[in-house]
């Protein structure tokens, strides 16, 4: 008896906090899910009638083309997996074993980077470094003794990928490594194991562990890739599902051939995903720093210039394309693009549909928390469906890629007569959906941890309802809920995917602005566009970090 | 009601309260003199802090009433009974400094009015605060943090006061100070107390009646006078006796 202390609360205790009027909560959980349920569905239905309506077609769709589509989405992404993964581990390494590197914090602030920043930014940063007249192509046609001819296809494609995922693998190596406990390296310090020994025995166990996790989560984004794959792949040699549904919808009108292209693509992401979450990965990436601890390794002369080596590459392969778009941005001319009226039209569309689409997401995000969170309390033991809907089947939605979603709601609308006017919805709402997980990883757990903290407190002493939520919640959230606005509205102003297909003369945000300036040719307005969106991006993610900070919480 | 109560105390009584956590049911049949301090004493798990839910209103029984005041207060919420709680932590919120989180004893919605802000800074300067009305909570120490929780009690001016080892966490000197603001503060607004403690020091100290409690129901209840005479409830001396061996074998 005497060892049953209760310290959590009882489900009883929690029943009657909820039964205080707090079951809003759940209702608003639902709604959301409602609104996510209707939007995936909505793309669903659009394909299943498409493929019903022509079902022929559909099937005629599965031929040699592709197969080799398929085939080249997989291969893509396994050499970018590969590429970025595993010189990830010794560099992550480098700068585990070296705390002290100089400029070790920035270095870890510039990898990530790349997180922030629109994958069309990224693709424009490659190529003026290593297109047909890029910045490199000069040193690079001596070296091969002809003419570059610039990088395109798979290269680029690699290349691109690379650039995204080699800093995010080796933060999340990092972190595994700081992980360990502080003992074990003092110890394998004490009985003076070298690199290799302290590789094999303390730090290989640990990077195993997280392997699978990072190589799926990279292989996932690799899959679904769609700006680099469109920008920087050439022709149907180097073409991916993603980019072959958009090309269906938008240059064939081949709805029946795009639905066939999508299912595949849906059945791809699915079974990736299942693996994912088999493996124990957590598909929503976490943006937080790796802090650097105190080392007890000795090292020697030799390993810390390899170290450096590394470190220097994997410094110049990221920072490369980011001086490069600055560098080509800066040379375009900056004074006409801002200007232009469609340049100024472009950016207000884009401000706007972000600001909605992440109002939108961060709005889902804590419905779903809140829905969480209470039924979590209410509950006997299990968690119910709706509950494990609100909690983890939130990362769900990201076996559905934008453009998947687009490609549902294009087909069904492609009748309808406001397939166009119907973009701003669509690159709101859809954006809305795909940042939420990871607004969610933001929210959740500085939401739960303050429910667990003040829920007792505020029924004791009535606060509830408007009051909670501004003298209680608000203050406690506003960190978190600046986070998840950032990164929703940075993931909307990048987005390609949906505009893509939904965007038209009428409706242009900045990157469909970019795609039709690089089309025709237009390389330094691209340039120069390419800048402006980087800032827009980078500076709202330091508004972001700035607000959660402005008063100590 | 709570301006007939308020400054004579209110009779706190649980009425054939039946209440089961997980497979463990628990009985309450038990009452509290106002105007007094009763010390709850018992093992871990014995019910103590599920009784003081149970006033406080946190936990609801599956039958029975809790009266206070002579009223029934069974299907009251928390902040509508005549009631304060101080918890073990967590009494204060952390984002809040040490005025408003006083504040909000008097307005949930921390809208006060001159004579509110009046009480807060008496009852700051009562608890020995002044000065640090603008701290926040990770400013203070523990015992100053427990002190800015009494303060709020003295402006919420509740009947009842609810305590759920609230000093389990200081050190003895500091337990000690704050058991005399307490005794203090109970003489002057002449509260009906319910403290829950494992320190049958701190229980001997303040304590005008006992009640002892074990698996789930009240083994004895009785003036503290008797409980720690050599008179008292022969349960309860073993259970001080067992704690005060493992106390000094914790010791060595």
């Amino acid at each position: 008896m005497s060892s049953a202390a209760p310290l959590t609360p009882s489900p009883a205790l929690s029943r009657t906090l909820l039964s205080r009027g707090r079951d809003g909560r759940i209702l608003a959980g639902i709604f959301a899910l409602a609104a996510i349920a209707l939007l995936i569905g909505g793309a669903f239905a659009g394909l299943l009638i498409e493929s019903i309506r022509d079902f022929p077609a559909a099937i005629t769709a599965f031929d040699a083309y592709l197969g080799r589509i398929v085939r080249f989405t997989l291969w893509q992404a396994a050499l970018s997996t590969a590429l970025s993964v595993v010189p990830a581990i010794f560099v992550a390494r480098a700068l585990s074993r070296h705390p002290d590197f100089p400029g070790r914090a920035i270095i870890l602030r510039l990898f990530a980077l790349p997180l922030a920043l629109p994958a069309i930014v990224a693709a424009l940063g490659i190529l003026s470094l290593l297109g047909r007249a890029g910045y490199l192509a000069g040193p690079l046609s001596a070296l091969s003794g002809g003419t570059w001819p610039g990088i395109y296809g798979l290269s680029g494609i690699l290349v691109a990928h690379v650039f995204f995922n080699l800093p995010l693998a080796t933060r999340f190596f990092l972190e595994a490594l700081d992980a360990l406990p502080a003992d074990q390296w003092r110890l394998a310090s004490q009985l003076g194991m070298g690199p290799a020994a302290s590789f094999r025995l303390v730090e290989w166990p640990a990077l195993r562990a997280a392997l699978p996790g990072i190589a799926g989560l990279v292989f996932m984004l690799c899959i679904t890739s769609f700006t680099i794959v469109l920008t920087l792949g050439g022709g149907p040699a180097a073409t991916t599902l993603e980019v072959a549904i958009y090309q269906a919808l938008r240059f064939d009108f081949d709805p029946a051939r795009a639905v066939t292209f999508t299912l595949l693509q849906i059945a791809l992401t699915a079974i990736v995903m299942f693996v994912l979450t088999r493996l124990g990965a957590n598909a929503a990436i976490d943006a937080s720093l790796p802090v650097a601890q105190r080392r007890f390794v000795t090292i020697r002369a030799g390993e810390a210039v390899l170290n450096a080596a590394l470190i220097a590459l994997a410094l110049a392969l990221v920072a490369g394309p980011i001086a490069a778009t600055v560098a080509a941005g800066l040379a375009a001319d900056l004074l006409r693009l801002a200007g232009d009226p469609a340049v100024q039209q472009a950016t207000l569309t884009s401000i706007v549909l972000a600001v909605l689409s992440a109002l939108l997401s961060v709005a889902i995000a804590l419905s779903l928390a809140a829905a969480r969170q209470a039924l979590a309390k209410r509950r006997a033991q299990r968690a119910g469906l709706l509950e494990s809907l609100a909690g983890t089947g939130a990362g769900l939605v990201l076996v559905v890629p934008p453009i998947v979603i687009g490609a549902g709601w294009f087909v069904l609308l492609r009748h309808s007569g406001f397939l166009f006017a119907a973009a701003p919805i669509m690159v709101a709402t859809v954006n809305a959906v795909m940042a939420m997980p990871f607004a969610i990883r933001a929210i959740r757990p500085a939401y739960d941890a303050a429910g667990e903290r003040n829920d007792r407190l505020c029924a004791q002493l009535g606060i509830a309802g408007w009051n909670r939520a501004t003298l209680i919640d608000w203050p406690v959230l506003r960190r978190p809920i600046a986070t998840g606005f950032a990164f929703a509205m940075a993931l909307s102003l990048g987005d390609l995917g949906v505009i893509a297909l939904f965007g038209s003369d009428s409706v242009q945000t900045l990157p469909y602005l970019l795609l039709a300036r690089l089309g025709s040719y237009r390389t330094d307005d691209a340039a120069g566009l390419a800048l402006l969106l980087g800032l827009l991006c980078l500076a709202l993610i330091f508004v972001a970090d700035r607000f959660g900070k402005e008063k100590p919480a | 009601m709570k301006d007939r109560l308020r400054h004579e105390g209110a009779p706190v009584r649980l009425d054939d309260v039946h209440f089961s956590y997980g497979d463990a049911p628990m009985r309450f049949d038990v009452a509290f003199r106002p105007a007094a301090i009763t010390a709850l004493m018992g093992p871990s798990g014995s019910g103590k802090s599920t009784l003081l839910n149970l006033v406080a209103g946190f936990e609801t029984p599956s039958s029975g009433r809790v009266l206070i005041g002579g009223e029934d207060v069974t299907s009251l919420p928390p902040a509508a009974r005549p009631v304060s709680m101080m918890f073990q932590e967590n009494n204060l919120f952390a984002h809040l400094d040490v005025e408003k989180n006083v504040g909000l004893g008097r307005s949930p919605s921390l809208r006060l009015t001159v004579e509110d802000r009046a009480a807060v800074a008496e009852a700051l300067q009562r608890t020995g605060l002044g000065g640090k009305e603008h701290r926040l909570p990770r400013e203070l120490s523990g015992g100053e943090r427990q002190r800015v929780a009494i303060a709020r009690v003295l402006v919420r001016n509740r009947p009842v006061l609810l305590l759920d080892e609230p000093f389990g966490s200081l050190g003895p000197a500091l337990r000690a100070d704050m058991l005399e603001l307490l005794t203090e503060v109970q003489a002057e607004r002449k509260m009906t107390v319910l403290f829950v403690t494992h320190q049958p020091e701190d229980a001997r100290r303040v304590a005008d009646d006992m009640v002892f409690l074990e698996d789930g129901s009240v083994a004895a209840a009785g003036p503290a006078t008797t409980f720690f005479s050599e008179a008292g409830p022969e349960a309860f001396r073993r259970y001080i006796g067992a704690q005060i061996t493992e106390s000094a074998r914790k010791r060595t």
